[in-house]
């Protein structure tokens, strides 16, 4: 078990090298710079030019990667050309701020997910799976962003029940008002985060369901006496979760990746508005780093994954 | 003198499955007894509904796409008039069923200790540690070398030949009077056949259990069954026991089966082929002979309208009387003995 995770450890060091090369190269070939309008629009072009020059960005790419690789190592990402700050520091800020709306939009995902899926499977056809399968294919329809502008517009505007912006509130005090502000902050990404991130568990936890019921080990179950309620709790259930627990680890990625739009429609202060705004001001330090995390992140949730089915489905496991 | 009494009584029994709405017979109007320490074949070729027999037995089917009809009456209890909560009584403790694909039959995710000890947690109240000893010796009597070992392995870690075992030792760890074979070897090679066949008999003499073996292999039932039932697009059209039907077959389509199986008096010849198919369910006809079709130089005239049982001999039941006058093309002319 150990040895499999120290290997897939491993196998992750030159997939990392080879990531951080590419993120480096594709941030480069972005047309652009980050002086040019950030100082001043009517900024001499010789200034900029000169600035290019001392900030080592006319220096050929292997330069400037090994520049960024041994600065890496001694945990420094550089400056941000547009906050001038460290770059650890600004997305030390915020990943924080991240991390916990996507663990709360998986939570949430998961509790409605389960239930939905396995009701919709066990009861295939009748009045309440049909309801289930209607929702999960309207929302699959409708592009993530849509979803966000609809719910802030229905619940943040026009009943005013969520803020719209922000983390948390500028008046709160004492932990208790913090915390209680973050979280009011966070439940209107994260409950539209979950009814779009469930659609996929149910549908694909539905089928798995049905499945099961049809397989040959569920009517050997059946022959030996069973009732149908521990059928679906000793057999059912456990072997329909396979594929959605091994499925955890890549989504942890996946809500990550989806923080881009969530954060940037609600002005959330999280590392997914910090790279649109990144993005948009040329702030290769901050881009890289970024794309860098993500990637490592996508990784991790890789390897989680393998944990996870490993320790989940005795076929897979290593000994 | 006691006489053997027939401990399962299949009085009439008809199964039909729903097919775009409509009510098709897989099975229709059966009949049939088994005695304690006896083997009772069942053969046919695929679709014939051997299986959909066995199943029936069990309860297996889904209420709201079949409907039954007839008596299955096992020791005085009618099983289709049973509610879900009381074939668990019957299933796994008085009737066991060894499924035909030993692959897919048994859970990927559960131990094999776990997988049989669940048949006795709803039908014994052995203490877990008794119920590991029970484990053991099962895995020991149907033949595993190693039960230690293999009880705490997983479905995936075993051959072939050793999951049937186990299913095998599922169907008998609470000592069924009936165990119900559905096909045990055809997914496995000849060698482990033979095994699983003696496990089987062996089990039967010490459980003194009636087995009802479905097959499609007639080598099978000349080697391990008491009596035959030959089963023909969803009906019997001939039963006896092993010598009558396989020394003095009667009905066509039991002629035509043993004449398409190769031997050895007549290697030299081309196999027997018999002509057509098995109608599909929604093309089976109300009335007549179902056979008739795939005997078609047999005159009309040799069928019956509605075809019956009919006794040729103590025990040996033929349908329909074409039999009487039944001759394959090559032999025409010649007198039947």
């Amino acid at each position: 078990m150990w040895k499999t995770i120290l290997r897939r450890f491993l196998i992750m060091i030159p997939e990392v090298i080879i990531l951080s090369i590419l993120v480096f190269l594709l941030a480069k070939a972005m047309p652009g710079d980050p002086f040019t309008g950030s100082i001043n629009p009517k900024a001499d072009p010789a200034q900029i030019h000169h600035l290019m020059k001392i900030n080592g960005l006319y220096d050929p790419w292997y330069q400037q990667y090994w520049n960024w690789v041994v600065h890496l190592f001694h945990g420094n990402l550089g400056n941000s050309y547009q906050y001038q700050e460290p770059v650890t520091r600004l997305i030390g800020g915020r990943a924080a701020n991240t991390l916990w709306l996507a663990l709360f939009t998986m939570i949430l995902t998961y509790v409605f997910a389960l239930p939905m899926g396995v009701y919709a499977g066990r009861h295939e056809g009748k009045l309440p799976d049909t309801i289930i399968r209607v929702y999960t294919y309207v929302t699959y329809c409708i592009p993530f962003f849509v979803i966000l502008v609809i719910g802030i517009w229905i619940f943040g505007y026009v009943l005013g029940w969520f803020p719209t912006t922000g983390s948390i509130s500028s008046d709160a005090n004492g932990w208790i008002q913090t915390l209680g502000s973050r979280f009011y902050h966070i439940l209107l990404p994260g409950l539209l985060g979950a009814l779009f991130g469930t659609v996929n568990i149910v549908q694909y936890l539905r089928s798995e369901v049905i499945d099961a019921k049809h397989s040959d080990y569920v009517r050997t179950a059946r022959s030996k006496g069973v009732p149908s309620k521990d059928i679906y709790r000793h057999h059912i259930f456990r072997n329909s979760l396979l594929p959605i627990a091994a499925f955890a680890g890549y989504s942890i990625t996946g809500l990550l990746n989806g923080s881009i739009f969530t954060e940037t429609v609600f002005s959330y202060p999280g590392m997914g508005l910090l790279f649109v705004n990144s993005i948009s001001y040329r702030d290769y330090t901050v881009i890289t780093a970024l794309v860098l995390i993500y990637g490592i992140l996508n990784l991790i949730g890789t390897l989680l994954s393998d944990i996870i089915l490993s320790i989940v489905d005795p076929r897979i496991r290593i000994q | 003198m006691e006489t053997a009494s027939n401990f399962l009584n299949i009085k009439d029994v008809s199964t039909a499955f729903k097919i775009d709405g409509h009510y098709y017979d897989a099975i229709s109007h059966i009949n049939l007894q088994v005695q304690h320490d006896e083997i009772l074949a069942i053969v046919g070729e695929s679709g014939c509904g051997k299986s959909t027999l066995a199943t029936t037995i069990m309860g297996l089917h889904d209420p709201a796409e079949t409907k039954i009809s007839g008596e299955v009456d096992f020791e005085g209890t009618n099983l289709l008039k049973l509610d879900e909560q009381g074939y668990n009584q019957f299933r796994g403790a008085k009737i066991g069923m060894i499924f035909q694909d030993p692959l897919s039959a048994l859970n990927p995710l559960k131990r094999i200790e776990e997988q049989i000890s669940e048949v006795m947690d709803y039908h014994t109240d052995l203490s877990t540690e008794d119920k590991h000893k029970r484990v053991i010796e099962l895995l020991d009597q149907v033949g595993i070398v190693n039960p230690q070992r293999t009880a705490r392995q997983f479905p995936h870690e075993l051959s072939g030949g050793m999951r049937q075992r186990v299913i095998i030792a599922i169907a008998i760890a609470c000592k069924p009077d009936l165990i119900i074979a559905d096909e045990p070897t055809t997914a496995l090679d000849v060698t482990i056949q033979a095994q699983i066949l003696d496990v089987l008999r062996d089990i039967q003499k010490e459980n003194h259990a009636g087995i009802i073996l479905i097959t499609h292999d007639l080598g099978v039932v000349a080697e391990t069954a008491d009596r035959v039932a030959v089963m023909y697009a969803g009906q019997i059209v001939e039963q006896g026991s092993v010598e009558q039907v396989f020394n003095t077959p009667e009905h066509p389509y039991t002629r035509s089966l043993l004449r398409s199986m190769p031997q050895r008096d007549n290697e030299n010849d081309d196999l027997y082929v018999i002509q057509g198919n098995v109608p599909s369910l929604q093309k089976m006809p109300a009335t007549g002979d179902r056979f008739a079709p795939r005997i078609p130089w047999v005159p009309a005239e040799a069928h019956e309208a509605n075809p019956t049982m009919h006794e040729v001999a103590p025990g040996h039941e033929v349908r329909c009387t074409c039999y009487k006058t039944f001759q394959f093309p090559d032999e025409q002319g010649s007198v039947k003995a």
